[in-house]
Formats: C-alpha cells, sequence, structure tokens
C-alpha cells in the first residue's frame, strides 16, 4: 500500500452527501496518487472489449428504433441487469461502503431508501410505461395531451436531470482518476467524454447496454469475491464480525445502531429516492428496450434482486473494512486539515473499499476493483447522454419542431449530433466543476425528477382529468420548486454559498416541492374547460385500455 | 385503436377482471411495500433505541441488522410475487380478451 501514501480529504460524508454519493459524486479534494499499471491496464482492457462491441452494435444498429431502444431486444434478465448497472454506480459502490466503514448501520439505511422505490415502479408504473410509449417517457406523458408543450415540459427536465447527473459523473471521474490510478483530472474528463461519445454514436442503445450489463456482471462478481473473503476470516459468523468490528471502531458500539435523524428529512428523502427512481428520464427509456409488458416487468424483478444483493454485499464489505483495515499498519494517514490533526484511512473513508480489496486479494484484484469502479462512471454516463440525445431529437426535433413529420435518418442524424454536442459540453463542465462543491447535484437531478417528471406522468396513466395546462404547469412548477428550494437549503445555500444559515431548513425539499407538483397539475386541470381539454378527457379510455392490454403498443423489430 | 376494437375490449367482462385484479393486487403491493418503508423510517425518527437494542442479551447484532435486510428481502419478494401473478394468471387473461377483440 506504500505506493498509495499522500494526503488527501475527501469531505466529511454527511446526510446530504451521501445521497450525492451513493449516486455519483466524489466530493472534496482529491490529491493524485502513485500511477497504478494494475488497474489502467485491467482498464484497457475493459474499453478494448466494449469497443468490439460498440463495433458489433454498430452493424445492427440502423433504425431510429434501433438507436433508441436496441429494436427492443433485450431480455427482461438483460434489462434487469442493466438497470442494476445504472443503479450501481461507482460512487454508490465506493460511498456505501464508506458510509458503512464510518457511520456502521445508518449506510443500510441508505442503501434500503434507494432499493424500495423499485417494487413500486413495478406494480404501478412499469407495464403502462413499456405499452403507451415508444422511445422516451414523454411519449407516455403526451398521449393524449397537446404535443408540443408537454413535450416541451419532458425534454427540458430531461436535459435539466441529465445536466445535473453528468457534472457530477464528470467530477467523480476527475477525482476518481487521481485516486485509483495516479492520472490527472482533465484527462480523466476528457477520455470519459470521448468514450461516452463513441459508445452512444456508433453502438447506440445496443452497445450502451451491453457496456452496462457488462460492468454490472464484474462489479458483482468483484463485490461477491470481497464479502466472501470477508467471512471466510470470522468463519463466516455475522455476529464474530460485529464484534471485532465494534472493538475496532472509535465510535465502539454506536455503529450497530442508527444515528440521529430530523424525522422531514428522513421521509423527504426517502419520498425522493423513491419517486425520484420513477422519474430518471435515463432509467425509464431502459423499460422500452424490452420486447413487451411481460419483459418489462421481469426486468425490474431481476433489477430488485441484483440491487438489493448488492446493498447487502456493500453493507459486508463496509464492516469487513472496519475490522480488516481501520487501524492496520500502513493503512491510516495523519493529515491537518481545518488546522487540526486528523487521523484517517489512506486517500479517506471513500477508498475502504479499495483498500479492503487490496487487503483479501493483493495488487491484482485491487487492480481489478479500481479498473471496474471506473468503467462504471463511463457505462452511465453513456446512458444520460443517449437519454439526453433522445429527448432532443425525438421530442425537440421530430415532435415539436418538425411536428412529427420528421424522416427517421433525419431524427437519428440530429440525435447523433446533440450525443457530441453533449459530449463537448460534459467535458466543459466537468473542467469547470472542478473546484466546485457539487454534492448537491445528483440530490437536485433526483428532487426534479421526482418533482416535475414523476407527477406528471404518473398522472397521465392514472388520471383521466389531466390535461395539457395542469400537466405543463404543474410539472413546471415542480420542477422550479425543487431547484428554488435546493439553492435556498443547506446544501447550496450554506455549504456552496457560505451563508450563515439556511433560508429553508430542510436539506431535501422532496416532500414539499412533489406535494405542490401534485396540487397544482389537479387545480390547473380541473378549471380547465378549454375544447381542448374535454377532448384530451374523452381519449382516456383508449389509453386506459391499450396501458393494460397493450394492444397497439410497439413491439420489437426483428433483426 | 379502431373504435370498433375498443368497444369490444371494454365490453368485454374479461378486460372488467383483467383491470379489477391488476389494480388491486398493484395498489394492494404497493401499500405493503410503503408500509414496510415507511415504517421503518417512522421507527428510526421516533425511537431509534428500538432498532439499536441487541438481538438477544449479550449479542453485539441489534435488532436493526435483520429488520434491514428483510426490508431488502420484502422488496425482491414482494417483487416476485407480482411479476409471477402478471406473467401467469394476468397475461393468460390478457391474451384471451386480445384474441376475442380481433375476432
Amino acid at each position: 500500500m506504500t505506493k498509495r501514501t499522500g494526503s488527501l480529504a475527501l469531505a466529511a460524508l454527511t446526510l446530504f452527501p451521501a445521497l450525492a454519493f451513493a449516486s455519483g459524486a466524489i466530493e472534496g479534494d482529491v490529491k493524485q496518487q502513485a500511477t497504478n499499471w494494475h488497474a489502467i491496464i485491467m482498464f484497457v482492457v475493459f474499453v478494448a472489449f466494449t469497443m468490439g462491441i460498440t463495433y458489433w452494435a454498430a452493424r445492427r444498429t440502423r433504425s431510429a428504433s434501433d438507436f433508441y431502444t436496441a429494436g427492443g431486444g433485450i431480455s427482461g434478465f438483460q434489462n434487469g441487469l442493466a438497470i442494476a448497472g445504472d443503479y450501481m454506480s461507482a460512487a454508490s459502490f465506493l460511498g456505501i461502503s464508506a458510509m458503512v466503514f464510518d457511520k456502521g448501520y445508518d449506510g443500510l439505511i441508505y442503501s434500503m431508501g434507494f432499493l424500495v422505490g423499485w417494487p413500486v415502479i413495478l406494480f404501478l408504473v412499469a407495464e403502462r410505461l413499456r405499452n403507451l410509449g415508444k422511445y422516451t417517457f414523454a411519449d407516455v406523458a403526451s398521449y393524449r395531451l397537446q404535443q408540443t408543450p408537454v413535450r416541451s415540459f419532458a425534454a427540458t427536465s430531461t436535459l435539466v436531470v441529465v445536466a445535473m447527473y453528468l457534472i457530477a459523473q464528470m467530477v467523480g471521474a476527475g477525482k476518481l482518476i487521481q485516486l485509483l490510478f495516479g492520472m490527472n483530472y482533465s484527462s480523466a474528463v476528457i477520455m470519459v467524454g470521448i468514450l461516452m461519445v463513441c459508445y452512444v454514436l456508433f453502438g447506440g442503445m445496443l452497445a450502451t447496454t451491453w457496456v452496462q450489463i457488462i460492468k454490472a456482471v464484474l462489479l458483482l462478481c468483484g463485490a461477491s469475491f470481497m464479502a466472501f473473503m470477508v467471512l471466510s476470516t470470522v468463519g463466516f459468523s455475522p455476529e464474530l464480525m460485529f464484534e471485532k468490528a465494534v472493538a475496532a471502531h472509535a465510535k465502539h458500539a454506536a455503529i450497530m445502531a442508527p444515528g440521529k435523524a430530523d424525522p422531514v428529512d428522513s421521509i423527504s428523502l426517502g419520498m425522493a429516492l423513491m419517486f425520484g427512481t420513477a422519474g430518471l428520464p435515463h432509467i425509464l427509456m431502459r423499460f422500452f428496450t424490452v420486447s413487451d409488458a411481460k419483459e418489462a416487468r421481469k426486468s425490474v424483478f431481476y433489477a430488485t434482486g441484483f440491487i438489493g444483493y448488492f446493498y447487502i454485499l456493500t453493507f459486508i464489505i463496509g464492516f469487513g473494512a472496519i475490522m480488516l483495515v481501520l487501524n492496520q499498519p500502513g493503512m491510516m494517514e495523519t493529515i491537518t486539515k481545518d488546522g487540526k490533526q486528523i487521523t484517517q484511512l489512506v486517500g479517506g473513508s471513500n477508498m475502504a473499499a479499495i483498500h479492503l480489496a487490496n487487503a483479501v486479494g493483493g495488487d491484482m484484484f485491487l487492480g481489478f476493483i479500481s479498473a471496474v469502479a471506473f468503467a462504471t462512471i463511463l457505462a452511465v454516463v453513456a446512458g444520460l447522454a443517449l437519454s439526453g440525445a433522445s429527448a432532443v431529437s425525438h421530442d425537440l426535433y421530430a415532435s415539436v419542431i418538425k411536428k412529427g413529420k420528421a424522416n427517421e435518418a433525419d431524427e437519428i442524424r440530429v440525435s447523433k449530433i446533440t450525443t457530441v454536442a453533449l459530449g463537448v459540453i460534459a467535458i466543459v463542465l466537468g473542467l469547470v466543476f472542478e473546484k466546485q462543491n457539487i454534492a448537491f447535484m445528483v440530490g437536485l437531478a433526483f428532487s426534479i425528477a421526482a418533482s416535475a417528471n414523476f407527477p406528471v406522468l404518473f398522472l397521465s396513466m392514472f388520471w383521466k382529468g389531466l390535461t395539457t395546462r395542469g400537466a405543463v404547469i404543474g410539472g413546471f412548477i415542480g420542477l422550479a420548486t425543487a431547484v428554488v428550494l435546493i439553492v435556498l437549503g443547506p446544501a447550496v445555500w450554506v455549504d456552496v454559498m457560505k451563508h450563515k444559515t439556511a433560508l429553508f431548513p430542510y436539506k431535501n425539499p422532496a416532500i414539499f416541492s412533489i406535494t405542490l407538483a401534485f396540487v397544482t397539475t389537479w387545480l390547473f386541470s380541473v378549471t380547465d374547460n378549454s375544447k381542448s381539454a374535454a377532448e384530451e378527457k374523452a381519449k382516456f379510455d383508449a389509453q386506459f385500455v391499450r396501458s393494460m392490454t397493450g394492444i397497439g403498443a410497439s413491439g420489437a423489430s426483428k433483426h | 385503436m379502431n373504435e370498433d376494437v375498443l368497444k369490444k375490449v371494454q365490453s368485454n367482462p374479461k378486460f372488467k377482471e383483467l383491470v379489477h385484479k391488476k389494480t388491486s393486487l398493484g395498489w394492494q403491493l404497493s401499500i405493503a411495500m410503503l408500509a414496510i418503508y415507511y415504517g421503518f423510517i417512522l421507527i428510526l425518527a421516533f425511537s431509534p433505541s428500538t432498532l439499536g437494542a441487541p438481538l438477544a442479551p449479550g449479542m453485539t447484532m441489534t435488532v436493526g441488522i435483520p429488520v434491514g435486510i428483510l426490508i431488502i428481502l420484502s422488496a425482491f419478494v414482494l417483487t416476485g410475487l407480482y411479476v409471477r401473478k402478471a406473467n401467469g394468471e394476468f397475461d393468460q387473461l390478457n391474451r384471451e380478451i386480445v384474441e376475442e377483440a380481433q375476432q
């Protein structure tokens, strides 16, 4: 481990950044580490292999349906892995295991919040979404409403969510590569941007999905091996593992019990995670890659299983790190932070899983885990880019500008131009935000998805009375409320803008912004007495029959 | 979908049965999941010591650990229940509805 000595101070995990961590941001100042050749070589092998897949996928990607949804030919099992892959980000692996390492039980609470949204998505959203939509969630939201305003709204909120997520991932990639590979920040950001564009531009959804599947399998295997090795050191007795961890940890028995949390914040965070998941455009688009409602259901079942299993593994890994890494010779360093001397894990708590990889599997395995952690970011940004590109080409270009009369070749061309533009924007933003505190960004993405996309999507499928006016006004109010309350809350007003106290006391606004979005959508729909509103309500029955039976739903194209 | 097919489906008693079964199961399971999770959050907020108590006298493992693992498993089991029911019984019913509508 001597090559990883160096002092770095990652920001302490507070509640809100934990949300950001768990889904994509590596925070704080990071000092470049010594070059880790094992990791770099394994990462190059991963990139070479996925480029091969992209080449294979490019030859099968011709129509718009191929590009956006892999022709609807992904199986439920494969899609389940891909969805799980979207969820098991590098930061979720490193961040949640770090949180368990620091706080014990609280880490498990967070992973639960990320999981319990999935069953609800299955029961209420998944098959209706598959039966009604084609390429984007806006297809569903605008099914019986006016195309121009509803798709403009959906595309706007999609792009905002994608931008927030992308910035978090790019900055995370830059910091991870300094930590894991010992390479510099800018080279990481540029490399991630270019590879992301290559996967999406040439391979479309087929390549994007397979990159995600491969990474998910590698990550699950690596984490399983680590958890197995941890348990084998205690003779597979969890009780013995907990005893040893409690003895080693400075907080002692407190790591076995939940810490203090504000009830409003906890419930609000739970709502943001649950409904945000059901409103994230890059997750929703995965439901269009399977052939029918049956496969859509299966994919959520498999995804829930993989994600739940993964979170149990990270819990064991966190405790394993307390037991095998904490206070071990060569694993700790003393740094000066804000004028105080603190002793921490070399590289900070986020490195807990990485150090544990070394402790249980040696240098080669350390390289493997580092490479997988970085590959994960690539897979996630590719999905984000594709989702942003389809919002521009399918919703804005084909439906709003060309009024549904665009030809397919032009639509694909716009998609590809957008992909390249998103790559350039992502690189620029990644470089601009290097020194910024971006902990709030993924939280903001989840809150916007929960407060803008989810209410509109949900009401369009479940409530006959929804009208264009209600959807657009309510959706934008949800979007604006989420953004404003986060800016006025502790995450931005205090942590970023350095004011003393926050104007809005809660870290997570979801409970307020989701409620407001539902109420205003309802209000502006029921007071809408226009002729078009009446027509929209009349179309609900046909939409309902299709959402239930799948009659008329777009099927899989054959290759 | 044309008017004719729409009418046929809507007037088919099997469609009403499908809608009733599918929606009630969906909502029941959703409420079960929400109750489990928010019940846990409320215990966490108002009585954290319940979860922090040892599982048995003298043990290091607390009540919260198996509860947490069980909630994760419950999510998986609930999705499994729904998928089994929907991909079997509901899809069979659905196939009949679609066939009858196209006659």
